[in-house]
């Protein structure tokens, strides 16, 4: 350690969806390392011991070290010559970065998704059908005196949401904390986020669905078959009594995770959980939160909706957005092999996309901004190196409940940030393009049948 | 031998800090090659820590090691593993219209292998 320390208070730490903005870092300006992260749970420390300065050239061109030049003059050649361009990822990178990325795709009649598609997309679909009765954590944290956490794993994934808004927290009308609450977990496993909750509710593995709509009828006051228990492994009595609790409350909460939007039933289970929520409304006060996984994916949603009018699965083609998810999303547009070239920023999805998109990811041009090394920068033919949101970079991210947080860059990087990249990206495909493309000038043909 | 049992990929603590020192590391790999698994399934199968697994599913398969967990935490015939490029291999790319592919709740096939596991991408 250096004697050249400096210490940046309240900045913002963009690992997971809390993005808890009340960090105090200790920053060994010499080494160009941030040595300690108060406040910051154990995911927060090792975000920020682990991201600063990297070793990496700054743009790889086929594996090669190239200029940010031609670097810049590559992927806007990939792009330009596509008929099918996807741009993909987004939850990591400040609103600025994803607001560029959205013109860009509006330029160049491409298909733009984020990292929403594969996290609480189903949840996206369902907020159109169901609508959402919703609350800030603020809220939460001063009024809520039943939480129910369905499907997701905070004591692993948000460790400071339990803290800082919904389990141990004092709040306005929950003078004692932990006292004034009850809390509930519904899971398919005692996860180590069992401990914290006073009732535990293990349900069979793809019966949430069916968990969600028989509470939704005994809210309403509706008579259930005992076989529910066999159906999906929790009592009949116990369903009556969270369903007694829940209107019954003060203030309830439904804070549902990627348990519910990754297995069988998807957008319906969100559509359920949401359902409840607005039942619960006419016994008490009642809401249902997404609990939302990267730093910054809740900004994406609201960046590309403010944009396009939707949150994402937007394809350009005719010259307006247009929303189907399953048509735009990402996995969909790889497995289907139909895009035949790719824009990732800040994702990595060659690590956890099904393999039939990670076999189209290699045989198409790809191009990757990330802080680091990834399995998608690996296949990618165009790498650029970027400066790392909140540590290197200021801007805007959005909590998950769409709050928005200032960022507070504690190390200058020697990269250039996402924004900074797509800035220039941008331009050299205003050149190459002479504006956006519209349909009836596209340079791919058109066919027969449409002609 | 091998019999089918439900995974369920997700996040943990590990699988977080040690992506952030870069998922080319030994920890990240380490994490994400490692499927937890029943107790009692286990001694069935006559499995020990660190034995070798073959998951199967129509979409693919991957190898990976294994390490128990009590039946209190872990219900018998479930399986949990952290999100990586091995629970990627057993995902099918079919979204069902909505974008998200199944990616929790798979049927997997678990069958026992001497083997150890090979890295995916490392």
């Amino acid at each position: 350690m250096s004697d050249n320390i400096r210490i940046v208070k309240d900045a913002t730490c963009t690992f997971c969806g809390c993005v808890c903005d009340d960090m105090d870092l200790t920053v060994d300006v010499d080494e160009k390392r941030i040595i300690k992260a108060d406040n910051a749970c154990i995911l927060g420390k090792a975000w920020f011991r682990e991201h600063g300065h990297e070793e990496r050239p700054a743009a790889l061109i086929g594996g090669n070290e190239a200029s940010l030049d031609d670097a810049i003059e590559e992927a806007a050649q990939i792009l330009v010559n596509a008929r099918f361009p996807i741009i993909y990822g987004l939850s990591d990178t400040t609103c600025e970065a994803q607001r560029v990325a959205v013109g860009i795709a509006d330029m160049i009649g491409g298909t733009l998704d984020t990292t929403t598609s594969v996290c609480h997309g189903p949840s996206g679909i369902a907020f159109e059908a169901v609508g959402e009765s919703t609350s800030t954590l603020g809220e939460l944290k001063n009024r809520a005196d039943l939480i129910v956490f369905w499907g997701g794993n905070p004591a692993e994934s948000h460790p400071r949401l339990f803290s800082r808004y919904t389990v141990t927290c004092k709040g306005m009308y929950i003078p004692r904390g932990r006292t004034d609450r009850t809390i509930v977990l519904v899971d398919v496993r005692r996860t180590p986020s069992a401990p914290v909750a006073d009732i535990f509710i293990q349900v069979k593995p793809r019966r949430d669905f069916e968990v969600l709509w028989a509470l939704r009828a005994l809210v309403k006051g509706r008579k259930i078959d005992p076989s529910i228990e066999q159906t999906t492994g929790v009592a009949l009595a116990t369903l009556e009594d969270l369903a007694g609790r829940m209107k019954s409350c003060r203030y309830g909460a439904l804070l549902f995770g990627m348990g519910l939007t990754m297995t069988r039933g998807r957008h319906f289970n969100s559509g359920a959980i949401l359902a409840l929520a607005s039942d619960l409304n006419a016994f008490t006060h009642f809401v249902a939160k997404p609990v939302r996984g990267h730093g910054n994916v809740t900004g994406a949603d609201n960046v590309v909706s403010w944009q396009t009018g939707f949150p994402f699965a937007v394809n350009f083609a005719k010259g307006y957005p247009r929303f189907n998810p399953g048509e735009f999303t990402t996995v969909d547009t790889l497995a289907r092999g139909e895009a035949d070239a790719a824009m990732i920023i800040a994702a990595d999805p060659a690590s956890n996309f099904p393999q039939a998109a990670i076999e189209r990811m290699k045989q198409i041009p790809v191009i990757v901004l990330d802080p680091k090394e990834s399995h998608t920068s690996r296949l990618a033919r165009v790498a650029f190196t970027t400066a790392t949101y909140g540590i290197n970079v200021a801007g805007t991210v959005y909590r998950m409940d769409d709050v928005p947080i200032t960022l507070r860059p504690a190390l200058e990087s020697p990269y250039p940030s996402d924004e900074q990249i797509l800035r220039r990206l941008r331009t050299r495909l205003r050149e190459l393009l002479g504006g956006n493309r519209v349909p009836d000038k596209m340079s791919w043909p058109v066919p027969a049948a449409a002609a | 031998m091998s019999e089918t049992m439900i995974l369920i990929g997700a996040r943990s603590n590990k699988q977080g800090t040690s992506l952030c020192a870069g998922k080319f590391g030994a920890e990240y790999l380490d994490v994400s090659s490692t499927v937890e698994m029943n107790i009692d399934d286990m001694t069935r199968l006559g499995l020990a820590n660190g034995d070798s697994v073959r998951l199967t599913t129509p979409m693919g398969e991957t190898v990976v090691r294994c390490k128990s967990r009590a039946s209190k935490d872990l219900a018998a015939g479930i399986m949990f593993i952290a999100y990586g490029p091995h629970s990627s291999r057993l995902m099918g790319a079919d979204t069902a219209g909505s974008g998200m592919p199944m990616s929790k709740s798979l049927d997997v096939e678990v069958e026992v292998l001497p083997a150890q596991p090979r890295p995916v991408g490392g």
